[in-house]
């Protein structure tokens, strides 16, 4: 009797399972079957595993280049970011300010703010006075700025688990500030870059809002934004260009999601279980 | 400076009549707290703001908080290979670029050969259009479930075994030891993960990449309503009241959270 039931229940759970792993798998499919059919429509059919959408991309004026400027865009901000939040964090972890941990985390929840819809209008007025719209400059700064927070915060935690003793001893030996820094600091807290600069591509590389607002000319902008600018010469949506862009644009990310849940495992860590 | 000073400038945009074209551009006016006054009484905010809530109830605080559960706690016991397989589907919903899962979901949902209506065997029903907020909560449901399993799944492997142990040989079922021994564990796991996953839902403008608030606003949240007020509608200075009042949603619920994690400390 309770062979059977336990038959049972194992049974159910892997229905259950099996059920909730269509769900999130189910919506994914188009992405991998439309770009190899002949004038893809909604709908997911088998491929004919044909490679003419992507011949017909490499033909449209601003796709293949907008990736390049995602990938730009991505690069100069996360260096920024990192090289940025390195220096602040150091600070922030030497000296003790009264009230620091209350102070990180409410820059660490606003930091999902500020790139988001709340500060569009006024972040958009701002980059109009500075005459940084449509520049790089200006989003690279928008960016930074909303990712710099969250940067800072992680790397606090990294630079306050450090051993002092080494910085230290780098000291009586007659290095200054910028020698420990670079040379004692910075290659014990490496994991933590990693971990930011990572963070910081995979952000750039899917925001949409930021640079959907602030560029105003086809040829600069970003992968994100010019997926959404593919239509058909009947004003439809031209969606054997839109998959195809869609599986080139989104490539990247899975591989350094597969490189990262590897290398270190994909599991959470650190200050946001706490 | 990129964080309090938009800030500041949302308060005195708030306070203005301030338009993109026209002479109120050049020009603008105080008009004082009209612009708030105005943004509560307004219909449209309110019909607006409903919707926000019911989205971030329905997806956040009920959908990903339980689907993610659901799964941390079937996936505890499960073979290496399934927890794997499951996993990375969950993850791959959560990793892949915003544009590009909303025209993956405008596919599967289309009235026209979408693939949920292949397999329910309902052809030509439009779940866009009939049921736009019911489909952006199922929508983030799957969009966002993969950070509460994840940190649910970090926060059970830290329950204590010998609890659970003691629990099954008082002869406590799998619920009973849910109830009374997991969950007063991962108590504090749970309200920061809600306070997380309600904040990024509130601020969320991927249904604008879906529905654009069609038809006719009823999907338009909050996000989505302040962009076409501002940029389509060019209203910069009542759209700068919304943006604060959001704001403050923002601040408010940031403030809870910190003082949650001092209690707890």
């Amino acid at each position: 009797m309770t062979a059977v039931r336990t038959v049972l229940r194992r049974i159910g759970f892997y229905v259950l399972l099996s059920l909730v792993t269509a769900f999130f798998a189910l919506p994914m499919l188009w992405l991998v079957t439309a770009p190899f059919t002949r004038h893809p429509t909604f709908a997911v059919t088998w491929p004919d595993f044909t490679l003419a959408n992507f011949r017909a991309l490499t033909d449209s004026p601003d796709a293949l280049s907008s990736l390049y400027n995602s990938a730009a865009l991505s690069l100069s901000t996360m260096l920024l970011t990192v090289a940025a939040a390195a220096l602040a964090a150091y600070a922030l972890s030497k000296v003790r300010v009264p009230g620091r941990g209350a102070i990180l985390y409410l820059l660490l929840l606003l930091s999902s703010v500020i790139t988001g819809t709340a500060v569009m209008v006024p972040i958009f007025q701002l980059m109009f006075r500075l005459r940084l719209l449509d520049h790089d400059l200006g989003v690279i700064l928008v960016l930074t700025g909303g990712l710099l927070p969250a940067a800072i915060f992680i790397l606090t935690d990294f630079m306050d688990t450090m051993p002092r003793l080494q910085e230290e001893s780098a000291r009586v030996f007659g290095a200054n500030s910028l020698q420990v820094f670079g040379h004692v600091v910075l290659p014990n807290v490496r994991p933590g870059l990693a971990t930011i600069a990572v963070w910081a591509v995979v952000n750039v590389w899917g925001d949409f809002l930021v640079p959907f607002l602030l560029y105003r000319s086809p040829d600069k902008r970003p992968a994100a934004v010019t997926l959404n600018t593919f239509y058909t010469e009947g004003g439809r949506p031209d969606l054997a260009l839109i998959s195809t862009f869609s599986l080139l644009y989104s490539v990247p990310m899975v591989i350094m999601f597969l490189f990262v849940s590897r290398r270190y495992g994909f599991r959470l860590h650190g200050g946001i279980t706490a | 400076m990129f964080l309090i000073l938009p800030a500041l400038w949302t308060l005195y945009l708030g306070l203005t009549d301030y338009r993109l074209t026209g002479a109120a551009a050049a020009h603008p006016r105080i008009v004082g707290v009209d612009d708030y006054r105005q943004a509560l009484g307004d219909k449209d905010v309110r019909d607006a703001l409903g919707r926000t809530l019911l989205f971030v109830f329905g997806s956040a605080i009920v959908g990903q908080n339980l689907l993610g559960f659901l799964l941390a706690w079937s996936l505890r016991s499960a073979r290496a290979w399934v927890r794997a397989a499951v996993e990375t589907a969950v993850l791959l919903a959560w990793i892949l670029p915003g544009v590009v899962v909303a025209w993956l979901w405008i596919a599967f949902l289309k009235d026209q050969g979408g693939t949920l209506n292949a397999i329910l065997r309902t052809p030509g029903h439009d779940w866009w259009f009939e049921h736009p907020m019911g489909a952006l909560i199922v929508f983030n449901t799957w969009r966002g479930t993969a950070f509460s399993m994840m940190l649910f799944s970090a926060a059970l492997s830290n329950v204590p075994r010998s609890q659970l142990e003691s629990a099954r040989l008082a002869g406590a079922r799998g619920w009973q030891q849910l109830r009374d021994v997991v969950l007063p564990n991962i108590r504090g796991h749970i309200l920061t993960n809600t306070l997380l996953i309600s904040l990024w839902t509130f601020n969320d403008f991927t249904p604008y990449l879906i529905t654009k608030g069609e038809p006719h606003g009823a999907s338009a949240v909050l996000p989505v309503y302040i962009y076409l007020t501002a940029l389509p509608g060019g209203r910069l200075g009542f759209a700068g009241a919304l943006s604060l009042t959001m704001l403050l949603i923002n601040l408010l619920l940031a403030l809870a959270y910190v003082r949650i994690l001092r209690r707890r400390a």
